[in-house]
């Protein structure tokens, strides 16, 4: 074997598959995009299952998985909203180890709960790493395999892998997420929140907003009751971060994903916790948010248990160790 | 110009620095000092800055250091370099353009809006030196600034599907320059050869803030000499001081 071996021909591309880890840090001030994992909760798990670094390339499944035919005796994980998984039409189970044999046929479906997925392939997936990341950024064509999403006859390459798992691992139960059709998110207010009156603060905080049609890796345009703004609006434009939940003059809010431009004008009432960015990634078109206002010593305390919360997960898969 | 600065918070792991609530060369620069001051300080905790107009971005990661640590550090690194913010010495670029035709199609229109002939245009355009306040939008896109008066122009009303790469455009007092083709709102009225963005390039962008740039009227035939000589990376716009 050697290294940048293929491990799967692209039959069937699905609706928008791209390679991502845990983004591209550091360039923010030349105007690239962090990207990475919209869920990173999920990439990281799947990576888990195949004894990956926490933080490898994985494909990003989006609504409609891909079919893939190996070309390699691999192992992979899918992890993630509720996808179907057959291996040459037999059903296989998400959240666990999974081996496929040269010339079997990965076969993903429709995410039913949820809006994305995470395939790892033990070793990671392998392309060339850009800008300190293999995550794609479509728009400006970077990272990933040439820097789009994936379309059929594609090769993913895989990495020289000296041992496979000699075990099988699986998520336990307990800490299999659920994507259900309203996600609640937590937020910190600011940093322009005096740009809103009081009554819109209260607007925002307490109804439930509906994910428009507009919804992907850039950012999501809601439907709701609109936030009133105040008589002195900031708009110069400054930095946002994912998170950012920007509120231009129609007063219906835009929260910035992994792919958003750097900089914008709007005024940013709020921005959500980065330990529930993962859940805001799973909404999809017509599912609700609501935003649960918490203070920024809430918001680190819940950081410190989210980073602790992956650790136990790894620790207790490691206790398994089930044979094939 | 604030008389105090202001810190403010962002989400759960960034800090922003504001200098003023304008746009003005005056203000951009003290963020471009303040930038060149929390890069030179390597503080524990801190993992990358974001220089925009009037503020400056500060990020970190709150398992490393705490929100009270941070703004308390910051302000003391402000104390210190208030007296004595010295400018950094700005690189120069001279930036070659081809203005109207097909190359700047809304050039008519900005001449018109003003009662200007479309080589007043130039003039005034390529007339004074920018400074880049900020890269963003896109990947390598410089925001410069301020453009003289009497070409300030409003956005488009509707704004195009596709502004081919290289296209110098012109927002109210700012002018910029897209990296590649992109959706844009910006009255284009000319096109440069060179490049801005590549990502195998250390840094990828081609300006960065604080950087100043003027605009330098050029023939079709030297676009596409410069064209060649750039997509080579054997053509170099800044000045050699």
């Amino acid at each position: 074997m050697s290294i940048g071996m293929k491990l799967f021909r692209v039959i069937k591309s699905g609706f928008f598959t791209t390679v991502q880890d845990m983004g591209r840090h550091g360039f923010l001030k030349y105007g690239v995009p962090i990207s990475g994992a919209m869920d990173d909760f999920s990439l990281q798990l799947s990576n888990m299952l195949v004894g990956n670094n926490l933080g490898d390339a994985c494909l990003e499944l989006t609504m409609l998985g891909p079919e893939l035919e190996a070309l390699h005796d691999a192992q992979i994980a899918v992890a993630g909203g509720d996808i179907s998984v057959q291996i040459n039409e037999q059903d296989a189970q998400m959240w666990q180890t999974l081996r496929v044999k040269t010339g079997d046929v990965v076969s993903l479906g429709k995410i039913q709960a949820g809006c994305r997925s995470y395939l790892s392939v033990r070793g990671g997936v392998n392309v060339p790493i850009v800008l300190g990341s293999r995550s794609t950024y479509v728009r400006c064509e970077i990272g990933g395999i040439q820097g789009r999403q994936l379309k059929a006859g594609d090769d993913i390459e895989g990495f020289d892998v000296l041992q496979p798992l000699g075990f099988r691992l699986s998520v336990p139960r307990d800490f299999v997420p659920d994507f259900g059709a309203e996600a609640n998110v937590r937020v910190v207010l600011g940093p322009q929140s005096k740009s809103f009156t009081e009554k819109g603060i209260e607007t925002f905080l307490s109804n439930p907003y509906m994910v428009t049609i507009e919804a992907d890796r850039m950012g999501y345009r809601l439907e709701g009751p609109a936030i009133e703004r105040g008589e002195l609006v900031d708009t110069i434009s400054d930095a946002i971060l994912p998170g950012a939940v920007q509120v231009p003059a129609s007063g219906k809010p835009i929260i910035t994903m992994c792919d958003a431009q750097t900089t914008g004008g709007y005024p940013k009432i709020a921005a959500v916790l980065s330990s529930d960015m993962h859940t805001l990634g799973q909404a999809k078109p017509n599912n609700w948010v609501r935003f649960q206002r918490t203070t920024l010593s809430e918001a680190h305390r819940e950081l410190v248990e989210y980073h602790d919360k992956i650790r136990i997960i790894e620790s207790k898969l490691l206790q398994q160790r089930i044979s094939f | 110009m604030y008389p105090a600065v202001r810190y403010v918070s962002f989400g759960d792991h960034a800090l922003t620095v504001e200098f003023g609530n304008s746009i003005s060369p005056e203000v951009n620069r003290k963020v471009q000092a303040f930038h060149d001051v929390i890069s030179n300080a390597k503080l524990s905790g801190v993992c990358e800055c974001v220089p925009t107009y009037r503020s400056l971005l500060i990020m970190y990661d709150p398992t490393k250091i705490s929100y009270e640590k941070l703004v308390s550090e910051v302000k003391s690194l402000e104390k210190m370099s208030k007296a004595g913010i010295s400018e950094r010495k700005a690189r120069k670029a001279v930036v070659p353009v081809v203005y109207g035709g097909d190359f700047g199609p809304d050039i008519t229109r900005v001449a018109q809006c003003h009662n200007l002939k479309e080589s007043d245009v130039i003039r005034i355009h390529s007339g004074r030196e920018y400074l880049v306040y900020m890269i963003g939008f896109i990947a390598g896109f410089p925001y410069l600034g301020e453009l003289a008066d009497e070409i300030a122009t409003p956005r488009l009303e509707s704004p195009r599907v596709r502004v081919p790469e290289g296209s110098v455009g012109i927002a109210e007092r700012q002018t910029g320059i897209y990296p590649r083709e992109a959706p844009g709102g910006w009255h284009i009225i000319g096109r440069t050869p060179l490049k801005l963005f590549d990502p195998s390039w250390q840094p990828p962008a081609l300006f960065q803030s604080g950087d100043t740039v003027r605009f330098r009227p050029v023939s079709i035939d030297e676009f596409w000499r410069i064209h060649a000589a750039a997509s080579r990376g054997s053509y170099d716009p800044f000045i050699q001081e």
